[in-house]
């Protein structure tokens, strides 16, 4: 049974609100409740960021993405052995699983980055984004002659256990590029970590982030540009984190590649 | 050394925060410290022995040294012995029989307030079920004030929470007009600024002002900045009504927060002298929530409700105006699931209420949790039961800044219907005067009402 709708809603006010905002705002009601076309679509926005969680990641498919970069691209898991343990046991997540030194041992070498990959919250955003964004940052990096390390394809990692593998490549800096939590109107967002030198003693005050990596959010030019910029800042100032502001949206407000 | 015998088995406990951390009902943060009983005799063994510990030993033996936390040192210097004295011989547990005791009346537990310990809560918490919970937290009465009057009996408030990813002013305004008319924000018009930064939040300080004295609304205004920005914005002349800080159990937790006791007193004497409160001064709006000392590193041991609920002897320090605990923001590391979520919002709803707090929840959860909508309806509802002194308000219940769901306007609405609860006086005859209220004397809005106009962006 549909109600004839409140007069506020329907109504072209709403209509021009929500070009304002993601939120939901102006939703049909039934009474106080929500009607049902509003709750179907919520709870669908609900499924698919429960199963971008759950998602596992392609292993074979990301290498094969991986592949034309031309970088050796080797395969490794943190210590926690499943999904539910990776939610429960963030400790686990930073850690290297049995076994994944040895994988990493015979690359081992002078790299000035690593860049790993890893499904954390949301393995289709990796899956996704992940090959774009290096693309286009190894074309930039590789003009500068910085020596970089094989990728690193880290399952159920969290985003210390870049720290474990610059450590074992023998790499100055770490870049972990991780699935973020879901939202319900980003299910696939990617995450890229930065640190500089990083060690067991690392906290996360040392790290730079940029969030929201994704076609609507932080595009993936956009992405590479801050990348590469911070990349080249954090070598210059040997140091990373809070100390090394992220001055490259003064860069990119007026500059090629526009905002979004 | 505590002692509990179950058939030939004798189980000890070595000092009171290891019996308090295994006497807890099983939860995800808990285990990640490594505090949880090994087996679930164990537990009751531990809520055994809980039981029959003397009050006083609480005032005795402390959780987090006295010499290195200040925490410590606010709870046993600000005991009032005097209040404690109805209650100073009992146990635990029949400290949880008195309590539920047709005697314990509103005005007793009020007057009893000041001599109960975060940790004494803390302890009846551990062997209580939910719905005893509910039936403590219903009797107690918690009323504060600043342009309207929260917490009356038959009341429920709800917080207007208007985020946007870019703190875009427009997108927020049209937040905040779906939620007006929708009876939400008596408790506060409350912002999360996506940045930290001064000139940000003053200007959401100033749109927010703006708008409350163009519509009228009598209702009080924050942006969720840290304390620092806001004492700095009140130094420049921004209109501040509340003061905003997250808050934790211990001060090592409070230092990773950046804060400690005298820069809030310090952030509420500031607040105190723009006497922009109406009919009240209370200027303080603490966020607290399970598991932030141990994602803190800074727990000592101890678990993390109990750490909690020593979070409100903090803020109970500074005479809030509101106290929202985050229930399930942090994620399944702390608490795993729907049942731990629920658990977890009625015991810190009851603590915050039975040390003299009035307690809001935001009921919530991530979408890396066990838990759905199904699970936010089933706490929402008990908590409402329970007398929650105000809840979230965000537009479909999709917080599109943080990436989490609360509760929303509709949610709130829902309830206000369904046990009759109505908002804060002075904002229901507001609601009424904006033609917001129906010949029922339920919300629900019809036509725009005109002075609404002022929340459309220009043409």
């Amino acid at each position: 049974m549909t109600k004839s709708p409140e007069k506020l809603e329907g109504a072209a006010l709403w209509v021009n609100l929500r070009k304002l905002t993601a939120a939901r705002i102006g939703l049909k009601r039934a009474g106080a409740s929500l009607a049902t076309q509003a709750l179907l679509e919520f709870q669908l926005a609900h499924a698919r960021a429960r199963d971008a969680v759950h998602a596992p990641l392609d292993i074979a498919r990301l290498n094969d993405d991986l592949a034309p970069l031309g970088l050796p691209v080797v395969d490794v898991a943190s210590a926690a052995a499943d999904k539910q343990t990776y939610l429960m046991r963030p400790d686990l997540g930073r850690q290297l699983a049995e076994g994944a030194a040895a994988k990493l041992k015979p690359h081992a070498g002078g790299y000035d980055v690593v860049f790993v990959v890893s499904d954390g919250l949301s393995a289709g955003a990796v899956q996704i984004h992940a090959a774009p964004v290096l693309a286009a940052v190894l074309s930039e990096l590789q003009k500068q002659s910085w020596r970089i390390a094989p990728f690193v394809m880290a399952r159920h990692g969290r985003v210390a256990i870049g720290d474990a593998i610059a450590a074992a490549l023998g790499a100055s800096c770490a870049v972990v590029l991780i699935g973020e939590r879901p939202g319900l109107s980003a299910p696939d967002s990617m995450g890229a970590y930065l640190t500089w030198q990083p060690s067991a003693q690392t906290t996360d005050a040392e790290r730079n982030c940029i969030s929201n990596i994704r076609p609507d959010g932080i595009g993936y030019a956009d992405a590479a540009f801050k990348l590469t910029h911070l990349l080249a800042a954090m070598r210059a100032r040997r140091l990373s984190g809070v100390a090394l502001k992220d001055l490259s949206d003064r860069l990119l407000i007026g500059g090629s590649s526009g905002g979004g | 050394m505590y002692r509990a015998t179950i058939g030939s088995r004798t189980y000890s406990f070595s000092d009171l925060k290891t019996l308090l951390a295994k006497a807890t009902p099983l939860r995800s943060g808990d285990q990640l410290a490594g505090l949880v009983a090994a087996t679930g005799e164990e537990r009751v063994a531990a809520q055994f022995a809980l039981a029959d510990t003397p009050l006083t030993t609480f005032l005795s033996e402390a959780v987090v040294p006295y010499e290195s936390c200040e925490v410590t040192r606010l709870i046993v210097d600000t005991h009032d012995k005097a209040a404690f004295a109805p209650v100073a011989h009992l146990t635990v547990g029949g400290f949880r029989d008195w309590l539920l005791a047709d005697e314990a009346t509103a005005p007793v537990l009020a007057a009893l307030a000041p001599g109960i310990t975060p940790e004494m809560a803390a302890a009846v918490v551990k062997i209580s079920r939910l719905q005893d919970l509910m039936v403590m937290a219903a009797k107690c009465s918690v009323v504060t004030r600043f342009r309207n009057t929260i917490g009356l009996p038959g009341r429920l408030s709800v917080r207007l929470q208007p985020n946007h990813p870019t703190d875009d002013a427009r997108g927020i305004a049209a937040s905040i007009l779906d939620g007006l008319l929708l009876g939400s924000g008596d408790a506060v018009i409350g912002i999360n600024p996506a940045t930290d930064s001064p000139e940000r939040t003053h200007a959401l300080l100033s749109m927010l002002d703006e708008i409350r004295a163009k519509l009228e609304i009598p209702t009080q205004s924050c942006v969720l900045a840290h304390v620092t920005t806001t004492l700095e914005l009140i130094g420049k002349g921004s209109p501040v009504d509340l003061v905003f800080q997250s808050i934790a159990g211990t001060q090592s937790a409070n230092k990773s927060f950046g804060i400690d006791l005298a820069l809030l007193r310090e952030a509420r004497d500031a607040a105190l002298a723009l006497k922009r409160g109406t009919v009240g001064d209370n200027v303080m709006y603490f966020e607290t929530g399970q598991g932030s000392a141990l994602s803190a590193n800074a727990h000592h041991g101890v678990d993390q409700q109990t750490l909690e609920a020593r979070a409100y002897a903090v803020a109970r320090a500074f005479k809030p105006l509101l106290v929202n605990t985050v229930v399930g923001f942090i994620g399944p590391e702390y608490l795993y699931d729907g049942k731990q979520i629920a658990r977890a919002g009625l015991e810190d709803h009851f603590c915050g209420k039975l040390l003299g707090l009035p307690m809001g929840v935001d009921v919530c959860y991530t979408n890396h949790a066990e838990a759905d909508q199904d699970d936010a309806d089933a706490l929402l509802a008990l908590l409402v039961a329970a007398g929650v002194t105000f809840v979230m308000g965000v537009p479909g219940a999709d917080d599109v800044m943080l990436g989490y769901q609360s509760t929303s306007f509709h949610d709130a609405l829902a309830m206000r219907d369904l046990y009759g609860r109505k908002p804060a006086p002075e904002f229901e005859a507001w609601l009424a005067k904006q033609g917001l209220i129906d010949s029922a004397n339920r919300i629900r809005p019809g036509e725009l009402p005109s002075r609404f106009r002022a929340l459309l962006p220009p043409a």
